[in-house]
């Protein structure tokens, strides 16, 4: 029996390896994925040998409410995982995708996900090669979870990671802080508000590979998601044994963001982002990188924020727009709204 | 004009910096206390203790309802969480503050207990109306400017005859701890030259309940706004009062506030709230009249009532130096837990709860 | 302590409630604790409830002090 789109519910059956999951793949999955690897209808994908070094990275996405302005868990279990990967300087080619459905869960959604999946990974050039769905039982899960992992080829020759972070790089930043995660917040239970926020969940690949062909010389590049931009920097900070100095005034970002911030007592450098990134590049190289990210879409917002010191090592710190100096700690806990 | 950029003008504010150093007079000490988190908020966050004079000294105050807070009274809130049917509602700053035992809202709840962060108490009472089988409690904290709205929750309660809504009430009074912090601690302590009055309690109460504490401690008080430039004009005023020998009250902030308040506001408060003979502040101990309780007539909706849950007195490590600090006689730095083991994300004493508290904005902002 | 932030009134609602926006961030708050407030009115927020009507010519007069402070 075909899967009832407009009432059907997620079943324990449709994870049981009978009929009922053959026809759940077929229908959905097989469908919205179409690709010739996939259709081979195989435990595995078998995939041609890449040209350069080869580069993996694996993600797995939870988030709530899973639809969100912007985006839903589907499109940013691509988003996601494909950034981690493109970040050390690789274009993605392919990804696996494994879900973990809640039984009663909405076949509408799921399809709305997957769908919304689809179009991502096409947008991105990327085809979805093998997956796996299991179903647990009501209460078990929240929904849905997927996890997702990209295989891709480095562009160039070139090591990038913290190790190359040197004291005197300057830090980029590719456009505005917190649209995420504010967008999340816009429409979690009992916060809801109504603004322009949108989330800027994307597949930023296509970026970074402008930048890297322009500016091979970049050390590093990181996505400032959980935890925020703070929680990038410190991280780097600490395990490079630098110190690195914002300059608040030069941090873009949309005044729907930082007016969600004020009412909620928010810091937007703990706010998660899905669709930026900071790069790490010798001081000389600097104005140049900026020039190519803003002549980009995704890179139009981009400024210089900061710079790596050789002084403090392991402190994130920021320059007031008033001349003073205030440290950027790291996020405890989870970022809450607070009324003092 | 919207009323946030105006105030955080960085010319203005280092013109008004200049002017601060302009103004000391040499060899002279100003030691200032901001009452409120959000003024050492607003102080950390911009970086301005190493822009001030040597001469001028920013002492934190015990203006954070959160910091003050004793741990019997979160201990009292975990254990109405813990009960049956209970929902209890709060705002997101008390969720993550640890009790006497190391435990904290957040934790009661991933052990199964039933608690939700709200944003305004309205939304506690529209879900104790969605769910009449459940008991929710919200657990009220804050000083006067959290009071009435939990004042015109309680009324709504009453007129709706709600029987599944009550209030655990932690709401304290600001002079009173003002006066307990001038002259009734017994914490040895350089004094004190002028104080930072609040920006939003004193929206509420006005500027009139300073003038006592002005005049009975010879101390110059200008209420001042939370941002920066707010903060800047005040110790600006401060130090020109200390200059030319006045104890006078100012109010900086006129824009919100005016000498008798918001008369609405205290009278909704009078209806609800009685005075609590005394009350334990966290790091300044007892403070008699310095608190707030419902009135026997809203006994229904008093979750102190309505459950039995009694305080079991909390144990705080005695190397903690919160009341030495809250009183301005030592810096968190000079504190034996500063840092280890007392951190925001393992908060020993009172000064490390909340992010507004002296110790915590000195371990975030300071460099 | 006290957060509270100005918002502008959009819309007066039913109930003593209003429609406030703060850079586009819109929210439904009481004004009950208010005796009158209009449409275009900025107010101090704080945990849902308007606290106090801000006068924009007592913030004009307090900018015109920090101004004159400045280069006094």
């Amino acid at each position: 029996m075909k899967p009832d789109w407009t009432h059907g519910k997620v079943e324990m059956q449709h994870g049981g390896g009978g009929r009922a999951m053959t026809l759940l793949i077929e229908s959905l999955f097989l469908a919205a994925f179409a690709n010739e690897t996939l259709s081979e209808r195989n435990d595995q994908a078998v995939l041609p040998p890449p040209s350069g070094r080869l580069v993996v990275a694996t993600d797995s996405h939870v988030v709530s409410p899973l639809f969100f302005p912007g985006g839903d868990i589907g499109s940013l279990a691509v988003h996601g995982t494909l950034n981690d990967l493109a970040l050390a300087g690789a274009r993605p080619q392919y990804l696996t995708a494994a879900f973990i459905l809640e039984e009663g869960f909405a076949l509408a959604d799921l399809r709305r996900i997957v769908t919304s999946m689809a179009t991502a990974a096409r947008d991105a050039g990327v085809s979805i090669v093998t997956g796996d769905t299991k179903v647990v039982e009501r209460g078990k899960a929240d929904g849905v979870f997927i996890t997702t992992t990209a295989i891709g080829e480095m562009l160039d020759a070139q090591v990038r990671g913290v190790a190359s972070i040197c004291a005197g790089d300057k830090i980029l930043l590719s456009g505005t802080l917190g649209d995420h995660g504010m967008a999340v917040l816009s429409c979690r239970e009992g916060l809801q508000f109504e603004s322009p926020l949108v989330s800027d969940s994307q597949s930023l690949h296509d970026l970074i590979a402008c930048m890297v062909a322009k500016v091979p010389q970049i050390h590093c590049m990181r996505d400032p998601t959980r935890g925020g931009v703070a929680a990038v920097l410190n991280e780097i900070a600490s395990q490079r044994g630098v110190g690195i100095r914002l300059n608040e005034a030069a941090i873009p970002m949309t005044p729907a963001v930082q007016g969600a911030c004020e009412l909620f007592g928010l810091d937007p450098l703990f706010v998660a982002n899905e669709g930026k990134l900071l790069a790490f590049c010798p001081p000389a190289q600097a104005e140049l990188l900026l020039t190519v990210m803003r002549q980009h879409p995704q890179g139009a917002q981009a400024a210089i924020v900061g710079e790596v010191l050789a002084q403090a090592p392991g402190q994130v710190s920021m320059i007031t727009p008033l001349g003073g100096e205030r440290r950027v700690d790291w996020l405890s806990g989870d970022p809450l709204p607070r009324i003092c | 004009m919207n009323y946030l950029d105006e105030f955080r003008d960085g010319n203005l504010g280092k013109q008004l910096l200049d002017k601060i150093h302009a103004a000391v007079q040499p060899k002279k000490q100003y030691r200032f206390m901001e009452f409120c988190g959000g003024h050492t908020h607003a102080l950390f966050r911009n970086g301005i203790p190493a822009l001030l004079p040597a001469e001028v000294t920013m002492v934190h105050g015990p203006g954070c309802p959160v910091c003050v807070l004793p741990m019997a009274r979160i201990d009292m809130a975990i254990e109405l969480a813990r009960l049956p049917d209970v929902i209890l509602c709060s705002y997101g700053d008390m969720l993550r503050v640890p009790g006497a035992r190391g435990t904290s809202l957040l934790k009661a709840r991933a052990e199964g207990a039933d608690v939700r962060m709200v944003y305004a108490i309205s939304d506690a009472l529209a879900l104790a109306r969605k769910l009449p089988a459940r008991q929710v409690v919200f657990f009220a904290i804050g000083f006067e400017t959290t009071t009435p709205p939990t004042a015109l929750a309680l009324l709504e309660a009453r007129a709706a005859s709600l029987q599944n809504f009550t209030v655990f009430c932690n709401h304290v009074l600001t002079p009173p701890a003002m006066a307990a912090i001038l002259g009734g601690l017994e914490v040895e302590a350089p004094p004190l030259h002028g104080l930072v009055g609040p920006a939003h309690v004193s929206a509420v109460i006005g500027t009139e309940p300073y003038l006592p504490i002005a005049r009975d401690w010879r101390i110059p008080i200008v209420v001042a706004g939370f941002e920066v430039l707010d903060v800047l004009q005040a110790i600006l005023q401060l130090i020109h009062q200390v200059n030319e020998g006045r104890a006078e009250v100012e109010n900086e902030y006129t824009r919100a506030v005016v000498p008798a308040g918001n008369l609405k506001a205290q009278q909704v408060m009078a209806e609800v709230f009685t005075l609590r003979e005394r009350f334990e502040w966290r790091g300044l101990g007892w403070i008699p009249h310095s608190a707030m309780q419902i009135r026997s007539a809203f006994a229904p909706w008093d979750a102190e009532q309505r459950f039995d849950v009694k305080p079991v007195p909390g144990k705080e490590n005695p190397a903690c130096d919160c009341p030495a600090v809250l009183r301005g006689a030592k810096s968190p730095l000079d504190c034996k837990l500063f840092g280890h083991p007392c951190t925001p994300d393992n908060p020993i004493g009172a000064c490390m709860v909340s992010s507004e508290g002296a110790c915590a904005a000195h371990y975030r902002y300071q460099t | 302590m006290c957060l509270a932030i100005p918002v502008k009134v959009e819309a007066l609602l039913p109930a003593q409630r209003a429609r406030v926006t703060l850079h586009g961030v819109q929210r439904e708050v009481s004004v009950a604790l208010l005796d009158e407030v209009a449409v275009g009115d900025y107010v101090i927020l704080h945990v849902g409830y308007a606290l106090q009507k801000l006068d924009e010519e007592e913030a004009r007069q307090t900018l015109a002090l920090f101004a004159r402070e400045a280069s006094r």
